[in-house]
C-alpha cells in the first residue's frame, strides 16, 4: 500500500499534468524535470489535453496481481495531440475494434485494486473520440 | 588494461526446477565453472539475479552463495540490471580482472521464478518496468513488446508468419542442447496456429518462466599462462553497456533499439571488428520482435529487414549469421537474471569446439547481447578463440 507515493502523481493520473519546456517548446509526459529533447530544465507545469491517438496495441489476457478482475483488457501507447507518447488502457472499446491511428480522448478510470484492504487506485485511460471534430 | 580469459563454464539445466533452491542452482554452476577450470579458490564473485528479493524473499545473495559453495572470505555482490543482470555480472567480473583489482573471478547468474503464482511472478518481472506510469496503468513486458511488434507490423507491412523463422531455429537448435528446457522442434504450421497471449504475440514468440543457474571463470592472460589453459580459454574482446529511456513510450522512436546501437558500436570499436566478422550471434530473443529489433540496431540488417534474415536461413546453424545456436531465450529458457551468463558459456562452447550435435563449422568469433527491460540496459559482449 503506497500511499504518498500514488498522492505525489495525483495531477498526472487525474488531470495529465506534464510540464512545458519553455527553452525549446517541447510538451513533457510524463514529467522529468529535464526536457528529453533539449536536456535544459523544464519545470513549468502544463496540462495536456487528453485528444491523441493509438500509436501501437495489444490485449492483456495475461493481468499482472491488481488487474486480474479486468483482465482481458486493452493497452495502448496513445500520441498525444501536443507530442507525448504515454501508456494507458483503453476504455470503453471492443479490443477487436481498435485500431492504429484511432483517435481516443482520455477519461477517469478505475486502474488496480489491492485486494480488500488495499487502495483503489483512479487514473487516465481512453475511449473512442466522443466528439469527432473537438481537436 | 589486461587481456581477461574465460578459462571454465557452468551451467544447470534450464527447466521448472522445483527440487533445487536458489542456492543450490547457484552452487551447481560455480563449482561446475571451477571444475572446468581448475580453480579452488579466487578473488571475488558476482552473482547476476534480478528476482531473488521479491520472489525467493532473499537478498544478499552473493554472499549467500559465496558462503555455501566454500568461497566464504571472498569478495561477493549482487548485480542487478533486470533480464541483463547476468551480463551485467559478466562485465563486472571482466572489469575487475582487466583493472588488475584482481586476478581471477567468479561471475554467475541465477534465477528461480517457478516457486511463485504466474501473477506474481509476471508483475515480478515487471519491477524492471516504470512503475508510475506503465506499470499502474496494468503494462506487462508481454503487453510492451506485443505494442512493439504490432506497430513493427504496421510500419514495416510485415506479416505475422514472417517471424516463424525465429521460434523454428530456437527450437530446431534446443534439440541439441542437453540443457535447454523445450528440447522439441516446433514448424511454421505450428507457429502461426499457437494460442494469442498478447496479440499479435502469441506463445511461440515468448521464452518461458524458469530456473537456472551459469558461470564462468575469468582470469587475467598472465594467470591463464600459468594454469596451462591457453587451448581451451576464450578471450574477451570486447565488453559494452549502453542504456535507453526505461519506458517505452519515452523513446523518439519505440522501434529503434539505441542501447543494442549504443553498447554493440562500442563493442565493435573495442574487438576492432564489424558486424561481417561475427561467427554467431548470441542474441536477447525473449520475444520474436526484439530478436529482429536488435539485428536491426547492430547492424546485421537494414531497418524494417531483419525478418529476411530468418527467412533467408542466414540464422540457423548453417547459415551466414547463426543466432541462438544453443536454444536462445525461447527454447534454452530464459531465467532472467542468469540468461546472459549462459550466453556467454554457451558461445564458449561454440568457440572451444564443445557444442556437440549443435557445433559450428566456423567458430571463432562470438557475439552475446543481453537486453534488460524492453531495451533500457543492453550489454554486448564478443569473445574470441585463443
Amino acid at each position: 500500500m503506497h500511499i504518498a507515493r500514488n498522492w505525489r502523481v495525483k495531477r498526472q493520473r487525474y488531470s495529465l499534468q506534464g510540464e512545458l519546456c519553455h527553452h525549446c517548446g517541447s510538451h513533457v509526459f510524463p514529467p522529468r524535470d529535464v526536457c528529453p529533447e533539449c536536456a535544459r530544465p523544464a519545470y513549468d507545469p502544463f496540462r495536456l489535453s487528453g485528444l491523441g491517438e493509438v500509436y501501437s496495441h495489444t490485449t492483456v489476457y495475461e493481468a499482472p496481481a491488481g488487474f486480474q478482475e479486468q483482465a482481458p483488457y486493452s493497452l495502448a501507447l496513445i500520441r498525444l495531440h501536443e507530442g507525448p507518447l504515454l501508456t494507458a488502457q483503453l476504455t470503453d472499446v471492443d479490443p477487436k475494434e481498435v485500431r492504429i491511428g484511432m483517435p481516443v480522448e482520455m477519461v477517469t478510470r478505475k486502474l488496480s485494486v489491492e485486494g480488500d484492504e488495499g487502495l483503489i487506485q483512479y487514473g487516465y485511460k481512453f475511449r473512442p473520440r466522443l466528439l469527432a471534430q473537438a481537436a | 588494461m589486461r587481456d581477461v580469459i574465460i578459462t571454465g563454464i557452468g551451467q544447470t539445466p534450464v527447466g521448472e526446477l522445483w527440487d533445487k533452491s536458489l542456492r543450490h542452482l547457484g552452487h551447481d554452476a560455480v563449482v561446475a565453472a571451477m571444475q572446468d577450470a581448475g580453480i579452488e579458490q579466487a578473488d571475488a564473485l558476482y552473482v547476476g539475479n534480478m528476482l531473488s528479493g521479491e520472489l525467493s524473499g532473499q537478498e544478499h545473495l552473493a554472499t549467500l552463495i559465496a558462503d555455501f559453495v566454500g568461497l566464504r572470505g571472498i569478495e561477493a555482490a549482487k548485480i542487478e540490471a533486470a533480464c541483463a543482470s547476468g551480463a551485467a555480472a559478466v562485465r563486472a567480473g571482466i572489469m575487475a580482472v582487466a583493472s588488475g583489482m584482481a586476478d581471477v573471478v567468479i561471475a554467475a547468474g541465477v534465477e528461480k521464478m517457478t516457486d511463485t503464482l504466474p501473477e506474481d511472478t509476471t508483475a515480478g518481472l515487471a519491477l524492471a518496468a516504470d512503475q508510475e506510469y506503465e506499470v499502474a496503468e496494468g503494462a506487462t513486458f508481454l503487453a510492451l513488446n506485443a505494442m512493439l511488434m504490432q506497430r513493427y507490423m504496421h510500419e514495416y507491412g510485415v506479416a505475422k508468419r514472417d517471424f516463424a523463422p525465429f521460434p523454428v531455429n530456437a527450437h530446431a537448435n534446443a534439440q541439441g542442447n542437453p540443457n535447454a528446457m523445450f528440447r522439441m522442434a516446433i514448424s511454421a504450421e505450428k507457429y502461426e496456429r499457437a494460442p494469442l497471449v498478447a496479440p499479435p504475440i502469441n506463445v511461440m514468440d515468448s521464452s518461458p518462466i524458469c530456473d537456472g543457474a551459469a558461470a564462468v571463470v575469468l582470469v587475467s592472460g598472465e594467470r591463464a599462462s600459468a594454469f596451462g589453459q591457453g587451448k581451451r580459454g576464450v578471450r574477451v574482446a570486447a565488453t559494452a553497456a549502453a542504456t535507453d529511456t526505461l519506458a517505452v513510450h519515452d523513446r523518439r522512436d519505440p522501434l529503434w533499439l539505441e542501447a543494442a546501437y549504443l553498447s554493440s558500436r562500442r563493442a565493435f570499436a573495442q574487438a576492432g571488428l564489424s558486424p561481417d566478422d561475427i561467427d554467431l550471434f548470441e542474441l536477447h530473443d525473449a520475444f520474436s520482435i526484439m530478436s529482429v529489433l536488435a539485428l536491426e540496431a547492430c547492424g546485421f540488417a537494414e531497418r524494417g529487414r531483419g525478418v529476411e534474415l530468418g527467412a533467408s536461413g542466414a540464422i540457423t546453424l548453417g547459415g551466414r549469421l547463426p543466432i541462438t545456436t544453443m536454444g536462445g531465450l525461447k527454447a534454452r529458457g530464459h531465467p532472467v537474471g542468469a540468461t546472459g551468463v549462459y550466453q556467454i558459456v554457451e558461445i564458449v562452447q561454440q568457440l572451444r569446439g564443445e557444442a556437440g550435435a549443435n557445433q559450428l563449422a566456423h567458430a571463432h568469433v562470438g557475439m552475446a547481447q543481453n537486453i534488460g527491460g524492453s531495451g533500457a540496459t543492453i550489454l554486448t559482449h564478443i569473445l574470441a578463440g585463443a
